[in-house]
Protein backbone atom coordinates (compact mmCIF):
# COMPACT_ATOMS: atom_id res chain seq x y z
CA UNK A 1 0.00 0.00 0.00
CA UNK A 2 1.19 3.75 -0.60
CA UNK A 3 2.71 5.35 2.24
CA UNK A 4 0.07 8.18 3.81
CA UNK A 5 0.93 11.38 4.49
CA UNK A 6 -0.08 10.99 8.21
CA UNK A 7 -1.09 14.42 10.33
CA UNK A 8 0.33 16.93 12.04
CA UNK A 9 2.22 17.72 8.52
CA UNK A 10 4.45 20.03 10.69
CA UNK A 11 6.75 20.38 7.35
CA UNK A 12 3.84 21.32 5.21
CA UNK A 13 2.11 24.28 6.83
CA UNK A 14 3.26 27.93 7.09
CA UNK A 15 4.41 29.03 10.27
CA UNK A 16 2.01 31.29 11.76
CA UNK A 17 0.36 32.49 15.01
CA UNK A 18 -1.58 29.32 14.77
CA UNK A 19 0.70 26.51 14.41
CA UNK A 20 2.97 28.76 16.64
CA UNK A 21 1.09 28.88 20.09
CA UNK A 22 -0.23 25.28 19.67
CA UNK A 23 3.14 24.00 18.94
CA UNK A 24 4.58 26.02 22.28
CA UNK A 25 1.70 24.78 24.62
CA UNK A 26 2.94 21.30 23.99
CA UNK A 27 6.61 22.34 23.81
CA UNK A 28 6.52 24.01 27.27
CA UNK A 29 3.70 20.96 28.51
CA UNK A 30 6.61 18.98 27.86
CA UNK A 31 9.32 21.00 29.55
CA UNK A 32 6.98 21.07 32.35
CA UNK A 33 7.15 16.92 32.75
CA UNK A 34 10.48 17.18 33.12
CA UNK A 35 9.92 19.42 36.50
CA UNK A 36 7.69 17.22 38.00
CA UNK A 37 10.21 14.42 37.52
CA UNK A 38 12.89 17.24 39.19
CA UNK A 39 10.13 17.96 42.02
CA UNK A 40 9.76 14.93 42.90
CA UNK A 41 13.17 13.66 43.15
CA UNK A 42 13.12 17.19 45.69
CA UNK A 43 10.49 15.61 47.55
CA UNK A 44 11.88 12.22 47.72
CA UNK A 45 15.14 13.52 48.91
CA UNK A 46 13.63 15.73 52.08
CA UNK A 47 11.45 12.19 52.71
CA UNK A 48 14.78 10.29 52.73
CA UNK A 49 16.91 12.18 55.44
CA UNK A 50 19.72 14.97 56.17
CA UNK A 51 22.23 13.56 53.74
CA UNK A 52 20.04 12.70 50.98
CA UNK A 53 18.97 16.22 51.19
CA UNK A 54 22.43 17.70 51.03
CA UNK A 55 23.34 15.52 48.05
CA UNK A 56 20.23 16.76 46.56
CA UNK A 57 20.64 20.43 47.28
CA UNK A 58 23.85 20.61 45.99
CA UNK A 59 22.41 18.97 42.53
CA UNK A 60 19.70 21.50 42.84
CA UNK A 61 21.65 24.69 43.79
CA UNK A 62 24.00 24.80 40.83
CA UNK A 63 24.14 27.56 38.51
CA UNK A 64 22.74 25.57 35.53
CA UNK A 65 19.66 24.83 37.63
CA UNK A 66 18.99 28.30 38.23
CA UNK A 67 18.75 28.41 34.67
CA UNK A 68 16.39 25.67 33.93
CA UNK A 69 14.29 27.59 36.99
CA UNK A 70 13.68 30.38 35.44
CA UNK A 71 13.05 28.25 31.87
CA UNK A 72 10.40 25.82 34.00
CA UNK A 73 8.85 29.32 35.05
CA UNK A 74 8.60 30.86 31.23
CA UNK A 75 7.22 27.16 30.65
CA UNK A 76 4.69 27.53 33.36
CA UNK A 77 3.73 31.12 32.43
CA UNK A 78 2.32 30.18 28.73
CA UNK A 79 1.49 26.91 29.77
CA UNK A 80 -0.59 28.32 32.49
CA UNK A 81 -2.34 30.90 30.14
CA UNK A 82 -2.59 29.09 26.81
CA UNK A 83 -3.93 26.41 28.61
CA UNK A 84 -6.80 29.01 29.73
CA UNK A 85 -7.23 29.59 26.25
CA UNK A 86 -7.57 26.21 25.73
CA UNK A 87 -10.50 26.07 28.22
CA UNK A 88 -12.13 28.91 26.94
CA UNK A 89 -12.18 27.52 23.69
CA UNK A 90 -14.20 24.19 24.63
CA UNK A 91 -17.10 26.55 25.32
CA UNK A 92 -17.28 27.00 22.23
CA UNK A 93 -16.25 30.92 21.98
CA UNK A 94 -13.40 32.84 20.79
CA UNK A 95 -13.31 30.62 17.69
CA UNK A 96 -13.03 33.08 14.85
CA UNK A 97 -10.49 34.04 12.97
CA UNK A 98 -10.00 37.78 14.53
CA UNK A 99 -10.67 36.63 18.40
CA UNK A 100 -8.18 33.86 17.76
CA UNK A 101 -5.78 36.33 16.56
CA UNK A 102 -5.90 38.69 19.47
CA UNK A 103 -6.53 36.15 22.02
CA UNK A 104 -2.72 34.65 20.82
CA UNK A 105 -1.08 37.81 21.51
CA UNK A 106 -2.92 37.93 24.76
CA UNK A 107 -1.80 34.92 25.59
CA UNK A 108 1.76 36.15 24.35
CA UNK A 109 2.04 39.38 26.40
CA UNK A 110 0.31 37.96 29.86
CA UNK A 111 2.46 34.99 29.87
CA UNK A 112 5.30 37.50 29.43
CA UNK A 113 3.95 39.52 32.09
CA UNK A 114 3.64 36.31 34.68
CA UNK A 115 7.18 35.32 33.95
CA UNK A 116 8.62 39.07 34.33
CA UNK A 117 6.62 39.27 37.94
CA UNK A 118 7.38 35.89 39.04
CA UNK A 119 10.56 35.60 37.78
CA UNK A 120 11.90 38.41 39.58
CA UNK A 121 10.43 37.02 43.03
CA UNK A 122 11.60 33.59 41.79
CA UNK A 123 15.55 35.38 41.86
CA UNK A 124 14.89 36.80 44.80
CA UNK A 125 14.11 33.35 46.44
CA UNK A 126 17.14 31.79 45.29
CA UNK A 127 19.33 34.32 46.39
CA UNK A 128 17.74 34.17 49.85
CA UNK A 129 18.00 30.08 49.50
CA UNK A 130 21.99 30.68 48.42
CA UNK B 1 -7.05 -8.63 -1.92
CA UNK B 2 -8.37 -11.22 1.23
CA UNK B 3 -11.50 -9.37 1.83
CA UNK B 4 -13.23 -8.11 -1.00
CA UNK B 5 -14.79 -5.05 1.33
CA UNK B 6 -13.14 -1.99 1.64
CA UNK B 7 -11.09 -0.59 4.59
CA UNK B 8 -14.34 1.99 4.91
CA UNK B 9 -16.96 -0.56 4.85
CA UNK B 10 -14.98 -3.01 7.61
CA UNK B 11 -14.52 0.18 10.20
CA UNK B 12 -18.24 1.53 9.22
CA UNK B 13 -20.96 0.39 11.69
CA UNK B 14 -19.03 -0.58 14.65
CA UNK B 15 -20.05 2.60 16.48
CA UNK B 16 -17.19 4.41 19.17
CA UNK B 17 -15.83 2.39 21.50
CA UNK B 18 -17.80 4.29 24.05
CA UNK B 19 -14.52 6.15 25.78
CA UNK B 20 -14.02 8.42 22.49
CA UNK B 21 -14.45 11.43 24.74
CA UNK B 22 -12.30 9.88 28.15
CA UNK B 23 -9.21 11.21 27.25
CA UNK B 24 -10.06 14.96 26.46
CA UNK B 25 -12.55 15.36 29.78
CA UNK B 26 -9.70 14.07 31.73
CA UNK B 27 -6.96 16.40 30.03
CA UNK B 28 -9.39 19.42 31.08
CA UNK B 29 -10.48 18.31 34.29
CA UNK B 30 -6.78 18.26 35.20
CA UNK B 31 -5.89 21.16 33.59
CA UNK B 32 -8.76 23.06 35.69
CA UNK B 33 -7.36 21.69 39.27
CA UNK B 34 -4.14 22.34 37.92
CA UNK B 35 -4.56 25.98 37.64
CA UNK B 36 -4.93 26.88 41.83
CA UNK B 37 -2.75 24.13 42.34
CA UNK B 38 0.29 25.17 40.96
CA UNK B 39 -0.26 28.98 42.36
CA UNK B 40 -0.58 27.49 45.29
CA UNK B 41 2.82 25.64 45.17
CA UNK B 42 4.47 28.20 43.40
CA UNK B 43 3.55 31.00 46.04
CA UNK B 44 4.18 28.46 48.94
CA UNK B 45 7.36 27.59 47.68
CA UNK B 46 8.87 31.17 46.80
CA UNK B 47 7.20 32.71 50.50
CA UNK B 48 9.09 29.89 52.30
CA UNK B 49 11.95 31.66 54.56
CA UNK B 50 14.98 29.23 53.59
CA UNK B 51 14.78 25.87 51.49
CA UNK B 52 17.07 24.16 54.49
CA UNK B 53 15.62 20.62 54.83
CA UNK B 54 13.95 21.37 58.48
CA UNK B 55 11.77 24.16 57.01
CA UNK B 56 10.86 22.16 54.19
CA UNK B 57 9.90 19.13 56.13
CA UNK B 58 7.99 21.53 58.65
CA UNK B 59 5.83 22.88 56.14
CA UNK B 60 5.20 19.30 54.12
CA UNK B 61 4.15 17.91 57.24
CA UNK B 62 1.22 20.12 57.52
CA UNK B 63 -1.93 17.99 57.18
CA UNK B 64 -3.39 20.26 54.36
CA UNK B 65 0.10 21.32 52.55
CA UNK B 66 0.59 17.62 52.14
CA UNK B 67 -2.99 16.88 51.09
CA UNK B 68 -2.98 19.91 48.71
CA UNK B 69 0.90 18.22 47.66
CA UNK B 70 -0.72 14.83 47.06
CA UNK B 71 -3.14 16.42 44.42
CA UNK B 72 -0.71 18.48 42.79
CA UNK B 73 1.63 16.08 42.14
CA UNK B 74 -0.93 12.93 41.08
CA UNK B 75 -2.48 15.29 38.93
CA UNK B 76 0.43 16.38 37.42
CA UNK B 77 1.24 13.02 36.92
CA UNK B 78 -1.98 12.16 34.65
CA UNK B 79 -2.59 15.71 33.42
CA UNK B 80 1.42 14.95 31.80
CA UNK B 81 0.83 11.58 30.94
CA UNK B 82 -2.45 12.40 28.86
CA UNK B 83 -0.55 15.36 27.25
CA UNK B 84 2.73 13.23 26.41
CA UNK B 85 0.66 10.48 25.24
CA UNK B 86 -1.02 12.54 22.35
CA UNK B 87 2.65 13.99 21.35
CA UNK B 88 3.85 10.45 20.71
CA UNK B 89 0.57 9.72 18.95
CA UNK B 90 1.40 12.64 16.88
CA UNK B 91 5.21 12.19 15.48
CA UNK B 92 6.15 8.54 16.54
CA UNK B 93 4.73 5.81 14.34
CA UNK B 94 5.39 2.07 14.20
CA UNK B 95 6.29 -0.27 16.82
CA UNK B 96 8.69 2.89 18.80
CA UNK B 97 5.05 4.19 19.18
CA UNK B 98 3.40 1.34 21.32
CA UNK B 99 7.69 0.80 23.00
CA UNK B 100 7.89 4.81 24.34
CA UNK B 101 3.92 4.44 25.34
CA UNK B 102 4.81 2.15 27.74
CA UNK B 103 7.93 3.45 28.94
CA UNK B 104 5.70 6.91 29.59
CA UNK B 105 3.21 5.02 31.73
CA UNK B 106 5.53 3.24 33.74
CA UNK B 107 7.67 6.37 34.17
CA UNK B 108 4.72 8.36 35.63
CA UNK B 109 3.04 5.82 37.42
CA UNK B 110 6.21 5.75 39.15
CA UNK B 111 6.87 9.67 39.40
CA UNK B 112 3.31 9.37 40.70
CA UNK B 113 3.78 6.94 43.40
CA UNK B 114 7.23 8.47 44.57
CA UNK B 115 5.88 11.72 45.10
CA UNK B 116 2.87 10.75 47.23
CA UNK B 117 5.17 8.38 49.61
CA UNK B 118 7.86 10.80 49.83
CA UNK B 119 5.24 13.03 51.03
CA UNK B 120 3.23 11.16 53.01
CA UNK B 121 6.39 9.54 54.89
CA UNK B 122 7.60 13.06 55.95
CA UNK B 123 3.61 13.98 57.27
CA UNK B 124 3.38 10.51 59.36
CA UNK B 125 6.82 11.72 60.54
CA UNK B 126 8.70 8.49 59.93
CA UNK B 127 12.07 10.42 59.01
CA UNK B 128 14.14 12.45 61.21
Amino acid sequence: MRERPLSPHLSVYKFKYTLTTSILNRFTGLILSLGLLVLVYWLMAVATGPGAYAQASEVLSHGVFKLIYLGLLAAFCYHLVAGVRHLIWDTGSGMERLQARRSAWIVVGVSLLLFIGLGYWLVLALERAA
Amino acid sequence: MSSLRSPLGRVLGHGAAKEGVHHWWWQRLTSIALVPLTIWFGVSILSLPALDRVTVSAWMGQSWTAVLLILLVLTAAWHSQLGARVVVEDYVHGGAKTLILVILTFLHTLIAAAGVFAILKVAFGATV
